[in-house]
């Protein structure tokens, strides 16, 4: 498929040719620190549905200008969330503040927040131009200025061909576009988008996602994104806030997130991993020593929260282990038995058996072929390894 | 070919219950009732010979001795009184003064004693042409003089189309009533229905089961079972008229029931399903995040409804108003029961042409001036509703 070109820039020329895909590879510009002044603040918010609690005492500073996407599994919590920014729902107990004022009993239509639905949310009976010219109608503009604003609006999205067509003359991706355009026309002082490219195919999705990061980019906009797609949030937020089970697990930059999982639920949901199990036998410097079920000892990076003797996962990105013939002194080594080789185009993926427990190594393409049987070792370093401590529950059954 | 032949036959032959039906019980009925309208064979059917001979007569002259004679020949041969006085009753309605000039020339006629040797002999009259010209007029099979009663029009000895004088002057005064009231009904059904419907659309579950449930629960009585409940509770010692004074909103009763505003009451309970429905059906289909979306957009809640909600659902009103108003216009029991004499409809009317009096030509003219004005309205629908923006 051919690829489109950036809405947002006539030439394309920023978006550069080697698209940034893995975290891995993300450039040092996205670990930009966030919270240049705190905007948005949810204040311990609490939402019960019923009997049900879908947010339980969050609390989350988003600041100017920030991309930040809430991330997380259905029914974590994240577009209820999104919904009590916007004022479709109220919060059962907490505040929202916005630029320092409590919005709670501000209505939807006061707040001043464009919102891009999963669905579009388009008006079938209004053209794409009347769907545009809506909130700068509710805003009692002049003709002349809607008029200008909705040309330039549609110029943003390259849809001025589509001006007066009906939104179900449109393709999906077509329509993504009329809602964002629709959104971003009355400059909202923040924008929400729940999933809003769920519903496009990978390709449109992966160029819609660098269109709006450059969106936000250029136009300075605050925008809340929600999503279930763990690179879609790593390729577009500043800071990523993991969801599940109606609190935030983890937040921080996209880098912060992958390398430095501080659960094990981050660890699994975003990016792929191999969980080992072991028991903290030291820890020194920086450095835990964790033993394993079958004896052999890892050293890996450790932050606090651990204590020697706890029942531990280490977490290693399986992109981060190197397969060698040799033991290395300078790598934590395992010994281990390839079960199966699958060539994946960009990489090999290689699955293993430490023992009775399984790995999984991605290995670079250049990498040669490994049998079914062949004897390796598994080797990465201290700082490619996490000690993820166990939650508090799990912890005491741990020690029982 | 041979196999979509086939194929054909079969769909006809799965259809041809359904065909026969609608053509025995509906179209023939219909054709036959519109037949009626405009069938005039009173006075054909018993002067078959006058029929004949009055074909070749120049209508200005004085009637020639076949004439006569063949007249004699048909009145002599009746034997029906009751067609001969339907017959007389139609000569009549054309020219005045055939009552008595027929029951003296058939008295005549019938004295065996002394056969009369023509009509004139028995009555000067029978020798002037416009005795003559109404028979020759009246032998034509086909008359609209039941369709132009039906509107208060009649024609005049010259053939011209006039208004009929006031006091035979009232199928148009009941028609008027008739979209009059029917128009007030459909305005009820929406004030009342709109709101319903979106509520009802708002709601989930069992919340909304027993909203609809409790709207078609009228649809699953009996006409006459609703009716009479009505006339339970709107009577002078009913229900509401207690209530009303025990709130005290009023010191006496308040007449509520054989005039008017009973009727509207009555028939918007009975007709409000076919508003409720077809709004609900639209509302289900308009995607929930729409007025969501333009309150995010800046939009008022009341705005929003009226830019977004209400242009959207416009076509489900305008499909309930056709439904309730079409139906409120053939009304007949409600009005009869609740309603006082100045509030009954066409359909009364119709029912006293054809139950009352026999006169199937009138109560099929009434028909057919209903069945126009039904498809006047759905045509005019049909047209708004092609050009209704947004339709996929």
């Amino acid at each position: 498929m051919r690829r489109r070109r950036s809405f947002l820039l006539p030439g394309g020329e920023k978006v550069a040719e080697g698209r940034m895909r893995g975290p891995a590879l993300c450039p040092t510009a996205r670990a930009r620190e966030p919270l240049l002044a705190e905007f948005i603040r949810f204040d311990r918010i609490t939402k019960f549905y019923g009997p049900l609690c879908v947010v339980e005492n969050l609390d989350l500073g988003i600041g100017k200008g920030e991309f930040v996407s809430l991330l997380g599994p259905s029914g974590s919590g994240k577009t209820t969330l999104l919904m009590m920014l916007a004022g479709f729902e109220q919060p059962t107990s907490g505040t929202i503040l916005v630029d320092g004022q409590a919005v709670n009993d501000v209505p939807t239509h006061k707040r001043d927040m464009g919102v891009v639905f999963q669905s579009y949310a388009l008006f079938p009976h209004m053209t794409v131009g009347e769907n545009i010219a809506f909130p700068l109608e509710m805003r009692g503009l002049g003709k002349a200025e809607i008029a200008d604003r909705v040309t330039r609006a549609l110029d943003m999205v390259q849809l001025s061909a589509m001006r007066e067509r009906r939104p179900a003359q449109l393709s999906g991706g077509q329509q993504q576009r009329v809602a964002l355009a629709r959104a971003l026309v009355f400059e909202p002082r923040v924008v929400l988008m729940d999933e809003p490219l769920g519903a496009l195919d990978k390709q449109l999705r992966e160029q819609m996602q660098l269109d709006i990061r450059d969106l936000h980019r250029r136009l300075g906009l605050t925008i809340v994104f929600v999503t279930h797609d763990q690179s879609e949030a790593l390729t577009m937020s500043d800071r990523v806030a993991v969801f599940n089970k109606g609190k935030i697990e983890q937040i921080g930059t996209p880098r912060q997130v992958y390398d430095e999982p501080a659960t094990r639920f981050v660890a699994e949901f975003i990016g792929e991993t191999n969980l080992i199990e072991g028991v903290v036998a030291r820890i020194s410097g920086g450095e835990a020593a964790v033993r394993l079920a079958s004896g052999a000892e890892i050293v890996s990076a450790v932050s606090g929260g651990v204590a020697e003797g706890a029942t531990v996962y280490l977490s290693v990105r399986p992109e981060r282990i190197e397969l060698a013939e040799a033991r290395n002194a300078a790598h934590n080594c395992l010994e281990t038995e390839v079960t199966d080789s699958v060539y994946q185009g960009d990489h090999l993926r290689v699955e293993l058996a430490a023992g009775s427990h399984p790995l999984i190594a991605k290995l670079g393409r250049r990498s040669r072929e490994f049998e079914p049987g062949t004897k390796v070792f598994a080797a990465f370093s201290a700082g490619d390894c996490r000690v993820i401590a166990p939650p508090d529950g799990q912890r005491q059954a741990a020690a029982s | 070919m041979s196999a979509r032949a086939s194929r054909t036959g079969r769909s006809l032959f799965l259809l041809a219950p359904l065909l026969l039906f609608l053509a025995g019980f509906f179209v023939w009925p219909l054709f036959s009732m519109m037949s009626q309208a405009v069938s005039d064979t009173a006075v054909l059917r018993l002067l078959p010979q006058s029929a004949e001979v009055l074909a070749g007569w120049d209508r200005k002259s004085p009637p020639t001795p076949e004439m006569q004679t063949a007249l004699i020949a048909d009145l002599k041969a009746v034997e029906d009184t009751q067609a001969l006085g339907d017959m007389v009753r139609r000569l009549n309605s054309a020219r005045s003064g055939f009552r008595t000039l027929m029951s003296k020339t058939t008295s005549a006629l019938s004295d065996e004693a002394d056969p009369p040797a023509d009509l004139v002999s028995i009555d000067k009259r029978w020798e002037r042409p416009e005795f003559w010209l109404a028979i020759a007029d009246a032998l034509s099979p086909l008359t609209d003089r039941n369709l132009l009663a039906a509107v208060d029009l009649g024609r005049n000895a010259d053939g011209e189309i006039e208004h009929l004088p006031a006091d035979q002057s009232v199928n148009r005064v009941i028609l008027v009533r008739t979209f009059w009231i029917s128009a007030l009904v459909t305005f009820a059904c929406i004030a009342i229905g709109y709101p319903y419907a979106i509520i009802a659309a708002s709601l989930s579950g069992w919340k909304r089961d027993v909203m609809l449930a409790a709207v078609l629960l009228p649809l699953w009585t009996s006409l006459l079972v609703r009716t009479a409940a009505w006339f339970i509770l709107l009577q002078e010692q009913g229900l509401i008229n207690d209530v009303l004074q025990m709130l005290g909103l009023t010191s006496g009763p308040v007449q509520l029931i054989f005039n008017r505003t009973g009727v509207v009451i009555a028939m918007t309970h009975v007709l409000l399903p076919f508003m409720v429905l077809p709004i609900y059906s639209v509302l289900i289909t308009i995607p929930k995040n729409l007025m969501p979306a333009a309150a995010s957009l800046g939009a008022h809640p009341l705005r929003a409804f009226l830019r977004v909600l209400l242009p959207l659902s416009l076509r489900g009103v305008a499909a309930g108003s056709l439904l309730v108003f079409i139906s409120a216009i053939g009304y007949y029991i409600t009005p009869a029961l609740i309603g006082g004499p100045g509030d009954q409809m066409i359909s009364s009317i119709i029912a006293f042409y054809a139950i009352g009096s026999a006169n199937w030509g009138m109560a099929g003219a009434l028909g057919v001036v209903l069945l126009a004005a039904t498809l006047v309205l759905y045509s005019v629908y049909a047209r708004l509703s092609a050009d209704e923006p947004g339709r996929r």
